[in-house]
């Protein structure tokens, strides 16, 4: 697809346990753009990107998504990630007894389709320079996936498979956590060499830290459980300055948390 | 007991006459007659866990003639590809209960090794084998099948492997059954001398409607220093019952690898069981099962340490799928005496369906103070959120999931030691979970 991604969610309401945490969230992603989506602990950030991806403990009860006007939330999580959608998951599974490079080739093929897969060579080529790019060591490729990988070592895992897949609509969640100072930078190179209008962002952190490294072209605050405030990178600032006691004042938010409500 | 179709005697009569028909000696034959006597009043194995009392193991024809190959050419193409390779030189075939093919190459003849069918090797080598067989290794009077195997026992291999003797290439044995109500007791005798080096495969198969009762007893005994590897491999078919018992006595210094594969598409017993008798042993025993079906199998492994210094390691991993079920018994035992031993296991049972059916027991057994041992056991079905995983990475449910099998598996299949083999068993298993 040669179009511009969309990513569209309107009023999107998603629980776990029969306990609703997101209440109505409204948010366009389109390629090029870069969105950073903020907010304190236990407000709904993850459950945001888990919910999109499809995660099995997670259900929609309310909303609609589309990715470049098809419905996602009928896709299976497969069919999503075929469409372009990418997820850096903030704890990664550890698969024994499968390769990194066995899985990242199984993955880069199903994404390409039947018909149109790389040669072991090119996708080795590939793979070389991707992990030079990301300073990973060379026996990373045939170490099993994520398997005793250190928090670090996951996060570059993570980035890796994002730049492998080229997907049209990339979320990281908490990608930065965790990371010290050279590889948040690593990290955010690794996103930044994706920049172009074929790829949108969509970046869920509570730190300002990765975004001095990568700009977000907008930022949104999540509390209660939907987004409540909005801004361009100057907010990110402001709440990286003066934390959120504002917004919450500004709002009337006494708890901004979805956990002590109901 | 007498076989109804075919009239065929189940008797004591029948034994003299197919020890006659092999020209054995008399040990030989007073050997079979003594397991024979016996047999009534032995009881049938109790594997754990595991009930076999309405398993088939006495209602067959226990001798059928088979005729020789002059080329494995002459195989069927399945068989042909259990071959590995190019490589038909020390390659030894039986077909039932009829050797029908067996090739030593010169280079090892003139080292005097020894690769031939168990009754040539009764008559030529009488001493070695009267040493070796079903002595030391299996007794015919630990159970009813054992003694049973002793009684009828026909055709068979015998590799003998002098001392400081290294053979690269592999020994292949393959055991072929075929037809129906058909009994057979393939038996695979291995003598490695101090210091000597062997590689052994051997195949247990059977075509898709054969209905058969094998009973089939390995026997390998590792001298001081040498260094063993083997590998079984059972492909049954449905219409089998196959027991399959395997000693090994490990020497001093002396490197034991094992791999089993256990996929059969019937009902299975098997047990591996390997003494280290000399101190500084090692021994190394994965197994792999995959059932389907409604297929049970039982899969016993056990070691005995007696020899100080010694260590021992298994691995077993069983994928069950439908209403596969599986018992996978490990047992350590460390002997009063075998200090600085060191023992682990692990069993692992990965389960595919809500029907299917695992258990793992290790257990450790242990007579002496100054010793290692460790064990593992797990029992549990593909993770939600693995799947998940992979999937969000574009992967279909199924390649998702045929990759967490042959992640969980791969482990043991990587020590399959020729990889035209290793294929040929990632087909048969891709085959039974397909």
């Amino acid at each position: 697809m040669s179009t511009t991604p969309k990513l569209t969610i309107k009023d999107l309401q998603v629980s776990i346990e029969d306990k609703e945490i997101l209440n109505g969230v409204n948010l366009e992603v389109k390629g090029g753009e870069i969105h950073a989506i903020m907010g304190p602990n236990g407000t709904g950030k993850s459950t945001l990107a888990q919910a999109l991806m499809g995660h099995p403990r997670y259900e929609v009860t309310g909303g609609s998504v589309s990715l470049d006007g098809e419905d996602l939330l009928e896709m299976e999580v497969d069919e999503r990630a075929r469409k372009g959608l990418f997820l850096a998951m903030q704890y990664p599974s550890e698969i024994s007894g499968v390769t990194n490079s066995d899985f990242l080739r199984s993955a880069v093929n199903a994404r390409r389709g039947e018909g149109n897969e790389l040669s072991i060579m090119k996708f080795m080529k590939q793979l070389d320079k991707k992990m030079d790019q990301l300073g990973m060591d060379e026996s990373f490729a045939s170490r099993y996936l994520n398997e005793g990988f250190s928090g670090g070592e996951k996060k570059r895992n993570e980035i890796l498979q994002m730049l492998m897949l080229e997907p049209r609509i990339a979320i990281l969640d908490e990608i930065d956590s965790g990371l010290d100072i050279d590889a948040l930078k690593v990290v955010a190179e690794g996103v930044n060499s994706m920049r172009s209008p074929q790829t949108g962002f969509l970046i869920i952190t509570h730190y300002q830290r990765l975004l001095n490294y990568v700009k977000p072209d907008f930022v949104h605050v999540v509390m209660k459980g939907r987004i409540v405030k909005s801004g361009g990178p100057e907010l990110a600032e402001r709440l990286e300055a003066e934390g959120y006691d504002w917004v919450k004042e500004e709002l009337g938010i006494e708890d901004e948390t979805v956990e002590s409500q109901s | 007991m007498m076989n109804v179709d075919t009239g065929q005697r189940f008797d004591r009569e029948t034994i003299i006459q197919l020890s006659q028909s092999q020209q054995e000696p008399d040990w030989m034959l007073q050997r079979r007659l003594r397991a024979w006597d016996r047999i009534g009043q032995l009881p049938f194995p109790k594997p754990e866990k595991t009930r076999i009392d309405r398993w088939n193991f006495t209602d067959f024809q226990p001798v059928q003639e088979e005729e020789g190959l002059a080329s494995p050419e002459e195989l069927p193409e399945e068989l042909r590809s259990y071959i590995s390779g190019d490589e038909t030189d020390n390659l030894f075939i039986q077909k039932n209960s009829s050797p029908i093919f067996c090739r030593l190459s010169r280079e090892l003849l003139a080292q005097g090794v020894l690769f031939m069918d168990l009754p040539t090797a009764v008559r030529d080598h009488g001493e070695l084998v009267q040493k070796y067989f079903m002595t030391d290794g299996i007794q015919p009077e630990e159970q009813k099948l054992t003694a049973l195997h002793a009684a009828w026992v026909s055709g068979g291999i015998f590799l003998y492997v002098p001392k400081d003797v290294t053979v690269e290439t592999p020994f292949q044995v393959l055991f072929w059954a075929k037809g129906k109500g058909i009994g057979t007791f393939p038996h695979l005798l291995v003598v490695a001398e101090a210091g000597s080096d062997v590689n052994v495969v051997a195949n247990y198969i059977s075509d898709p409607d054969t209905e058969a009762v094998i009973n089939g007893a390995t026997e390998v005994f590792a001298g001081d220093n040498s260094r063993v590897r083997i590998a079984s491999l059972h492909t049954q078919g449905q219409g089998v019952t196959e027991a399959a018992y395997r000693r090994t006595v490990v020497g001093r210094d002396a490197d034991l690898k094992w791999i089993v594969g256990d996929l059969n598409s019937g009902k299975t017993l098997s047990d591996n069981t390997t003494h280290m008798k000399g101190s500084g042993g090692n021994a190394r025993i994965k197994g792999i099962t995959v059932g389907s079906g409604d297929q049970r199998s039982n899969i016993t492994s056990t070691v005995y340490h007696w020899g100080t210094h010694t260590e021992s390691d298994m691995t077993v991993r069983g994928v069950m799928k439908d209403q596969a079920q599986t018992i996978l018994n490990g047992i350590t035992k460390i002997e009063k005496g075998a200090r600085k031993a060191n023992g682990v296991q692990a069993e692992k049972v990965l389960m595919l369906s809500e029907e299917a059916r695992g258990d793992a027991n290790p257990i450790l057994l242990i007579d002496e103070n100054d010793v290692q041992a460790g064990h593992a056991a797990s029992v549990g079905r593909i993770d939600p959120i693995q799947m998940f995983y992979l999937m969000s990475r574009g992967l279909t449910r199924q390649e998702a999931e045929r990759l967490l099998i042959f992640g969980f598996v791969g482990p043991i299949l990587e020590t399959i030691p020729f990889e035209s083999l290793r294929e040929r068993i990632t087909s048969v298993i891709e085959r039974k979970l397909g």
